[in-house]
């Protein structure tokens, strides 16, 4: 792609995310050359933009309207709930990782600049969360988003371990 | 369209634009497909250009995909394939 991206700062930073994901219950597209080539991209990107926004999303390089799409993205656990790997495919489901799968495509689901802007106060909306909050029954943890994760990113239990806490 | 695509020479299926951004894997493996199927085709790398150019370019590419995402190829300006559906451009090209 562009030469200022060399071998073995490709491949550390490709062990980091796998270590990462790992940890978190997570997994990186175990397609090498398919991930190196995202891995590439998010490298260039941290050059130009001094952070590493999604590769496969136009940066405007300028953080604050960049937040949402810097890797891991806002949408990153929506999609893989949904289709098995993030818009980009740099993350997997469990299912596309151990049967080595290809990552499907992914529609965009990043709202438009113009809802972007809308929705920039988080206040809740009268009679309910924005999120449902899902608690881990292994140990606690809680997260608001719309689906429990794949893995507890704590003590790793499975997602059918977690049961909806408040809504 | 002010800004000028870059060409790839090939054999004539009418216009082929794609709209890319040259740190996209999905937006590669299109240009790898186009450039297999040995079909003439222009690009042009969106995140490469000024902000004033990506603006004009992005109007442009949002009247056939407003969601504004990478890859948009548009055949013939009529058919628009979002994302790296690299059977269904082989279908549309060799049909």
């Amino acid at each position: 792609m562009t030469p200022d991206v060399s071998e073995n700062l490709l491949d550390k930073r490709h062990n980091e995310l796998i270590q990462e994901a790992k940890k978190s219950g997570y997994n990186l597209n175990p397609d090498t050359v398919f991930t190196r080539g995202l891995v590439e991209g998010l490298l260039i990107n941290a050059n130009r933009y001094g952070y590493e926004s999604c590769p496969c999303r136009l940066s405007l390089g300028d953080k604050e309207s960049d937040l949402d799409i810097i890797c891991p993205c806002d949408y990153r656990d929506d999609d893989l709930s949904e289709y098995g790997a993030c818009f980009c495919g740099l993350y997997v489901s469990d299912t596309i990782a151990s049967e080595n799968l290809p990552a499907p495509v992914v529609p965009e689901r990043r709202p438009l600049a113009s809802e972007r802007m809308k929705k920039s106060s988080s206040s809740v909306p009268a009679g309910g969360l924005p999120f449902p909050v899902y608690r881990c029954k292994v140990c606690g943890y809680l997260c608001a988003r719309n689906n429990p994760p794949e893995k507890c990113p704590i003590c790793k239990a499975e997602k059918e371990r977690f049961e909806i806490f408040l809504r | 369209m002010a800004i000028t695509p870059v060409h790839v020479e090939g054999i004539d299926k009418g216009s082929i634009m794609l709209y890319a951004l040259s740190t996209c894997i999905h937006c590669k493996q299109t240009r790898k497909l186009l450039d297999e199927l040995k079909v003439a085709y222009d690009y042009l790398y969106v995140d490469q250009l000024s902000r004033s150019e990506m603006d004009e370019v992005l109007k442009e590419m949002e009247k056939v995909n407003p969601r504004g995402s990478f890859p948009t190829l548009v055949i013939n300006n009529n058919k628009v394939i979002v994302g790296s559906r690299l059977d269904e451009i082989r279908e549309a090209l060799l049909s």
